[in-house]
């Protein structure tokens, strides 16, 4: 390790002290300094560090069973599937694969379960830590707020090696009018823990990215699950009341807030 | 119509154009995954050598995508302009690639056969090239747009300064958005991808960027990446939207998945155009791709992902864009595995925006599940700034925060400025002058005090600590 009383000052240019004022705002890798116009030793080493931390992530596995024993424990019915793409490998080359059923799996779902009008799905997608870290937070809040517009959820299925898309099947095998994905997120330097979600109305076989609404980054560090869920809740009620979801309904859950009834501010 | 080679004994047979281009692409996990993908190397090579042989006349009856079911299809065909295609009409593709290679192929002179060429003959010459081909012959293909600056000049390239923040945080933008014109970039665009797609946010964050922009007086523009349809709400809400961005891909199909089309776009352009903001052009749309977005959205008729991603820059040269770029290594592994693949689909993707007349940049990127990392976006950039890329992206030491994803770094550009001496926008250049950021070379002083951004910087400061 070098002594930084021995370096020469001129070398490594400190960031602006303006800046000071503002990083605390993000998690983002502001005010690094440079070094000629590259980076510094350390910020560089940091970042091939967490890159390497990320690309372990993506390699790991999700523990499928023990979250639907905790799902189970909530009282919902639960089911494990799983998609063709069978293993890690095949998963990162083939999405086609992890967007279908293996065989015989809807039936089992549909013997399982029977219908369901609101289905919520978990999938590992591209980070199983993701899942681990914050679907079950995610699910309760969202449960909880959906039960403050007199919705509930009526069954909730853990899909491996599973992408958005899985889905729909899954939803057109329980005849759900509205099914809600939340997925590992693609992890990033910064957050390996990043959880998505997709809501669908109607889903079925083919339906197009267009005609889903999105809420994405979903973790303490980003959007709270807390005020994920309220997003969530607001376009499945939306979703449900106006028989469709996709570019024509937009998210605004805020206006809510502002404006809406004194009872929705109550957990918000 | 059928094509065929012999070689080695065995005859090599390709069904059509469409067959033929998809075989002779250089390997790629996106192909492979359609089921397009040549199956041997030397199936490959053979699709290759008959394309050479192909004349480009061919490519005006061949069917791609089927004109009546395609509106992009159809404003391709019908948007062709036979006496600009007429000094190339008697070409192979092979001779049409020794023709780019020559001084024959001035600036001026590919300037003027644009409008003569379709996106698949762009698409099958770049399939017979070498990286150095493809470098070689865009940096001799020059596409210049404006709206506060003027982006594309010769021995220069900008950047796109974005500050995402995970939750679309107005201070967490401010932050990253000040640490990038502090250390020289943003004279492409200030531009957030905004976490969620609501007219509100979209609203909020743009007036923010602008708020920024005027404050400090800093001659670019802005913009916020969410659909074309919240753009076009806010815009008619009073926002103050400069560019209007929209993800488009080469068939009708694919846009349709993205939900828009033609009629959406121009729609959209003339809601920015009559807002009057630019102060020296007109050009206000950005619009992103890549290859693979048609087969993701299962929309690429069987055609290979590089030739449908050439077909998306005929969707983007019809709305006069001020930036176009292919989000080059985002989409996966399974479109472009790993640093090999990306590097060379970047290349190709400038080549053929630049050859078709778009404002072409690219997003050097990759994400964690691909087989790639810094060193590969390290080759990828200095490729493209010397093939003359107008623009390229970059975020706070390289890691976007809020897609996840790695992209170049406000550093990385700075060296490939210090390695090549290719400067900014000029009217960019001279702010970062004036403000005293950069010294007469345009290089970052080591010690920059940047006195003539102090009040504005305090003054977003204090607005952002106030609404906290």
């Amino acid at each position: 390790m070098s002594d930084e009383n021995n370096r020469p000052p001129e070398v490594v240019t400190p960031a602006t002290p303006v800046l000071d004022d503002l990083r605390r705002f993000t998690a983002a890798r502001v005010g690094l300094g440079r070094a000629g116009s590259g980076l510094p030793t350390a910020a560089h080493l940091k970042f091939t560090l967490d890159h390497a931390r990320a690309r372990d992530a993506v390699w790991s596995a999700m523990d499928a069973r023990g979250l639907a024993g905790e799902i189970a424990n909530r009282g919902y019915p639960v089911a494990v599937v799983a998609s063709e793409a069978g293993d890690r490998a095949t998963y990162v080359r083939r999405p086609d694969l992890g967007r279908t059923l293996a065989p015989a799996n809807g039936a089992l779902l549909r013997a399982k379960l029977g219908a369901a009008r609101i289905v919520a799905v978990i999938a590992d997608g591209l980070s199983a830590a993701a899942v681990g870290a914050n679907a079950l937070p995610t699910l309760d809040a969202v449960a909880a707020r959906l039960e403050a517009y007199g919705l509930a959820l009526d069954a909730v299925v853990v899909a491996e090696q599973g992408r958005v898309a899985i889905g729909d099947p899954i939803g057109a095998a329980l005849e759900a009018e509205l099914v809600i994905v939340l997925i590992g997120e693609r992890p990033g330097l910064s957050a390996a823990d990043s959880l998505g979600c997709y809501i669908t109305y109607r889903p079925a076989d083919g339906t197009p990215d267009s005609a889903r609404n999105c809420v994405s980054n979903i973790r303490p560090g980003g959007l709270a699950p807390k005020d994920a869920a309220f997003k969530i809740a607001w376009l499945a009620r939306e979703a449900l009341a106006r028989g469709l979801t996709g570019i024509d309904l937009k998210e605004d859950s805020a206006a809510e807030l502002e404006t809406g009834p004194a009872a929705l501010l109550i957990e918000g | 119509m059928a094509y065929s080679i012999a070689l080695d004994g065995t005859n090599w047979r390709f069904s059509d154009l469409k067959d033929l281009l998809a075989k002779a692409t250089p390997k790629r996990s996106g192909d492979e995954l359609a089921g397009l993908a040549a199956e041997s190397a030397v199936h490959r090579i053979a699709a290759q050598m008959a394309l050479a042989e192909a004349p480009l006349a061919d490519f005006l009856t061949a069917t791609f995508v089927p004109y009546e079911i395609d509106e992009v299809t159809r404003l391709i065909v019908d948007g062709h302009d036979a006496a600009a295609f007429r000094p190339i009409a008697s070409m192979t593709v092979g001779e049409f690639r020794e023709w780019l290679l020559s001084p024959q192929a001035t600036p001026e002179a590919l300037a003027a056969i644009r409008p003569g060429l379709t996106p698949e003959m762009v698409a099958a010459v770049s399939k017979l090239m070498r990286l150095q081909d493809l470098v070689l012959v865009a940096a001799k293909c020059r596409v210049v747009t404006a709206f506060r600056n003027t982006i594309g000049l010769p021995g220069r390239f900008a950047t796109r300064l974005q500050p995402n923040h995970p939750t679309d945080d107005s201070r967490g933008i401010a932050a990253s958005l000040v640490d990038g014109l502090l250390l020289g970039a943003g004279d492409a665009v200030f531009g957030v991808n905004p976490a969620t797609d609501g007219v509100q946010d979209y609203t909020r964050v743009v007036t923010l960027l602008d708020d920024i922009r005027a404050r400090l007086d800093v001659p670019t523009q802005t913009c916020c990446l969410g659909h074309v349809t919240t753009a076009i709400k806010a815009i008619n809400k009073g926002a103050p939207v400069d560019l209007v961005f929209q993800s488009i891909a080469g068939s009708e199909g694919a846009n349709a998945g993205f939900g828009v089309s033609l009629a959406v776009l121009a729609e959209a352009r003339d809601a920015a155009l009559s807002l009057g903001r630019g102060t020296i052009g007109r050009n206000v749309m950005y619009f992103e791709t890549g290859q693979g977005a048609a087969l993701s959205a299962n929309a690429h008729h069987g055609v290979d992902q590089q030739t449908m991603e050439a077909r998306a820059y005929a969707v983007a040269r019809r709305f006069e864009p001020l930036l176009v770029n292919t989000v080059v290594g985002f989409i996966g592994p399974e479109y472009l595995y790993n640093g090999k693949e990306i590097t060379r689909a970047g290349l190709e993707d400038h080549f053929c925006g630049k050859m078709l007349g778009v404002p072409m940049g690219v997003d050097v990127c990759y994400t964690n599940h691909c087989d790639a990392d810094q060193d590969d976006m390290d080759g990828l950039l200095l490729l493209l700034v010397n093939a003359g890329v107008n623009f390229v992206i970059t975020v706070p030491g390289a890691d976007d925060v809020m897609l996840n994803y790695q992209s170049l770094s406000y550093h990385d550009a700075l060296s490939a400025r210090d390695i090549t001496g290719r400067g900014r926008a000029p009217e960019f250049e001279a702010w970062l002058a004036k403000v005293g950021l950069t010294d007469s070379a345009g290089r970052l002083r080591p010690d920059p005090d940047p006195l003539a951004m102090r009040p504005g910087l305090a003054a977003i400061t204090a607005r952002l600590e106030a609404a906290e």
